[in-house]
């Protein structure tokens, strides 16, 4: 393997403030009940800046805001308007699309490979898609005159920080509702920068409201009673408590959860292609991706030589600085993550799969883990079963088609999987068994604010994009 | 008055096709509206309950792998098969709810027409709720509906178009359902088996449970093998709070009760099934 000479992407087009408020009724307020706490860059454990893990109060001001807003301003503005507000939004993203790809990676651990040419282009397609259908509602199969619901409560993960705000904001405001969103513990600098671009978009105040904190901040908002409807995407154990702690409300939800997807690789894969595919499937945002294709399913008769090519390949993936343009695999979000990574993988070892990772060299500060496989794993071990959420590949084999869907199907989860063949026939056959949300077919982890996206059995309910995704915000 | 003592039914329950008592070996008293002895229904237990997913998770596979059209064609056969027992029905709902027979009637004939609304939209309804999407990329990507699995239902009281109007939507897009009828009322559904049972309904694809709502329907609602529960049947708001909580646990799809009775005789829209539907979506590859 030859060496690359150190290509990082500057960081001074980012300004961190020391320390940042909440985003409250359109300006930045200190808290009434939070308290500080500091958010690190992962890949170097650097304390970036102190931001406010709201309480009750907070929160409750927030909602009150987000009220207000809705039934004075919001909700009485002309489709037509509000989608003109969405158009300026992404026209801003993609303005301010370098400086928010370097914060992302700087805040998250993501090479800067793919928060600039993945995250931050999709958020800016995401905010024009759902701009268009602001004043075009009428014609979404919902009915002649679909409805708002009000406030939206909405809590994101920390994997893609603001292209999963892009996904809960930019649908619920063309729809006409406003907005309370919490971003996760670890990730809250792009939805606060995301509240400048409220600011210079003159969106009316109110109308999007930024509070950051941890589980029980996000707990106060999804509980609180003037919010009539949560979207959530995190883990599935976090969405079971949510759906748990709204029965008997009539707030509308939707979840986005966790997954354990099969990428299935038939005897006439186009390899190299598969490979690629493989890759990307898990290891594409250091396998923080809750449709990772974490289970390869490989036909036996080619596991052997497909493995062998892989593993020629993770020789060649690049672990580092996730400033860095060439870097192919950045830091592992916190350490929690990291701790869990390992104690799954440990456990993979104790259980009886065979553990392989190509020689790499970690840094000495930050979180990282390097790119894992797991061969000799049968459908009983933890690591085929649970969600790991990290760069862990799992390897498993099938004979037949029929064997194929039985063990992809295997899973209480059902958000997306992956099938690799030339033959069409075979493609839509597999897609027809797959009970998952999202088939991908010689591809994987691709997105588009046009396709809607979202998850079967405990991989959670609704869906976001599409058409299909303006009905989580509509009363209908 | 005839002289001739007549021939009394047998109600029991209707799982994977066949008419067994409750493994309890329990019953209850249904009464008439005007307090009249009608026949003991079969009061079904935790056993009869899970026997009854098991029966419709058996006949998922195939009642959703049929043919749209051939889905349309049966349940088209159970209007046909209920409008020719008519009359049947329109005694049971003068008995069950005290209509008059002409009242009785028109709640017959509207669940016919029910029937054969929903008959139609088997075939239909991709269309309607699928799409194709114009990714930027070389891509056919596409979004289908798709049954979501095995439906717990918890029937309101109105004993024939109610319950017609919460199974009818269930099964029509492939999805199999286990139902507990109108705990009051509940001898119109046992007779809606029958009408089931010989409409070319494959066996397990509708169950049908008699008994108590609070006894039954949490075993269903906490059942790991039930995808979703349908609650509009549940008048009390403390048991729906509970059932909803405890279909948590799998992530189940809800329908939560509604806040006043509906009026089952209005458009029923698509609510009721889309409710019960997963969307896929496929990315298939575009190339030479």
């Amino acid at each position: 393997m030859f060496e690359y000479a150190p290509a990082p992407e500057s960081r001074s087009i980012v300004d961190i403030a020391p320390s940042y408020g909440l985003f409250i009724d359109g300006e930045m307020v200190d808290p009434i009940d939070g308290h500080p706490f500091k958010t690190v860059n992962p890949a170097t454990e650097e304390v970036l800046s102190e931001v406010v893990a709201a309480g009750p109060a907070d929160v409750d001001r927030a909602v009150a805001a987000a009220r207000r807003a809705y039934e004075e301003v919001w909700s009485r503005l002309p489709g037509r308007e509000r989608g003109k507000y969405l158009f300026r939004i992404a026209r801003l993203v993609q303005e301010r699309s370098r400086e928010l790809a370097v914060l992302e990676t700087i805040d998250n651990g993501k090479p800067i490979r793919e928060s600039r040419d993945v995250d931050l282009p999709l958020v800016a397609a995401h905010f024009f898609y759902h701009a268009g259908w602001a004043d075009k509602l009428a014609y979404a199969g919902f009915g002649p005159d679909p409805r708002p619901l009000g406030v939206a409560g909405q809590v994101i993960p920390w994997n893609f920080p603001l292209l999963m705000l892009a996904w809960k904001v930019a649908p619920a405001l063309a729809t006409g509702n406003t907005v309370v969103l919490k971003p996760a513990e670890t990730t809250p600098l792009t939805a606060l920068a995301f509240a400048d671009i409220c600011r210079q978009a003159e969106l009316p105040p109110g109308v999007v409201n930024i509070v950051t904190g941890a589980g029980d901040t996000g707990r106060a908002l999804v509980e609180h009673p003037g919010v009539d409807k949560v979207a959530f995407t995190g883990s599935t154990e976090v969405g079971r408590q949510i759906a748990r702690s709204l029965a008997g409300s009539r707030k509308k939800l939707t979840l986005e959860l966790g997954g354990k997807a099969a990428n299935v690789v038939f005897d006439d894969a186009p390899l190299d292609q598969a490979v690629e595919g493989i890759v990307n499937g898990i290891f594409f945002n250091q396998g923080h991706v809750c449709c990772a294709g974490s289970r390869l399913l490989v036909q036996e008769s080619i596991a052997e030589e497909l493995l062998e090519r892989l593993k020629r390949r993770l020789r060649t993936l690049r672990l580092g600085d996730p400033l860095d343009k060439n870097t192919d695999i950045g830091a592992i979000n916190s350490q929690a993550q990291l701790d869990k990574i390992r104690t799954l993988s440990e456990i993979g070892e104790q259980e009886g799969a065979e553990r392989w990772s190509p020689p790499c060299e970690l840094p000495e500060r930050g979180y990282w883990f390097p790119p894992t496989v797991f061969t000799g794993v049968s459908q009983a071990h933890r690591i085929a079963r649970e969600e790991i959420f990290g760069p862990v590949l799992s390897v498993l084999t099938f004979r037949t088609p029929a064997e194929a869907v039985e063990k992809a199907n295997n899973t209480p989860y059902g958000l997306s999987a992956g099938v690799w063949t030339e033959k069409g026939s075979r493609i839509l056959w597999m897609a027809q068994r797959l009970r998952a949300g999202v088939v991908w077919a010689n591809t994987f982890n691709r997105f588009d604010p046009t396709s809607p996206f979202g998850g079967y059995k405990e991989s959670g309910f609704g869906r976001e994009g599409g058409r299909h995704g303006l009905e989580a915000y509509l009363d209908v | 008055m005839s002289d001739r003592l007549s021939v009394r039914k047998t109600y029991k329950l209707f799982v994977g096709g066949a008419f067994p008592r409750s493994e309890s070996g329990r019953s209850y008293e249904v009464r008439s509206a005007d307090g009249r002895f009608l026949a003991n229904a079969a009061l079904a237990s935790r056993k009869d309950a899970r026997d009854a997913v098991v029966a419709a998770r058996k006949a998922f596979p195939g009642w959703s792998g049929a043919t749209a059209y051939n889905r349309g064609q049966v349940l088209y056969r159970v209007a046909e098969v209920l409008e020719g027992r008519r009359a049947q029905f329109v005694a049971e709902l003068v008995d069950a709810e005290g209509l008059t027979p002409r009242e009785a009637e028109r709640v017959v004939d509207a669940a016919v027409d029910r029937w054969v609304w929903y008959a139609g939209w088997s075939d239909k309804l991709h269309q309607v709720r699928g799409s194709s999407n114009p990714v930027a990329g070389p891509y056919f990507d596409f979004s289908v509906p798709e049954p979501t699995g095995v439906v717990a239902v918890v029937a309101p009281a109105s004993p024939l178009l109610g319950l017609v109007s919460v199974v009818a939507p269930v099964i029509v897009t492939g999805n199999t359902c286990v139902v507990v009828a109108s705990e009051r009322a509940p001898l119109p559904a046992i007779t809606l088996a029958e009408v089931l049972a010989t409409s070319d309904v494959p066996g397990g694809v509708v169950n049908v449970l008699t008994g108590r709502v609070a006894e039954i329907a949490p075993w269903l609602a906490s059942h790991m093998d039930v995808n979703a529960i349908d609650l509009t049947g549940v008048g009390d708001p403390e048991l729906a709070t509970e059932l909803e909580a405890a279909a948590a646990e799998n992530l189940k799809r809800v329908v939560r009760p509604p806040e006043d009775e509906p009026d089952w005789a209005a458009d029923p829209g698509l609510d009721r099934m889309t409710a019960f539907l997963e969307i896929k979506t496929v990315w298939h590859p575009v190339g030479t």
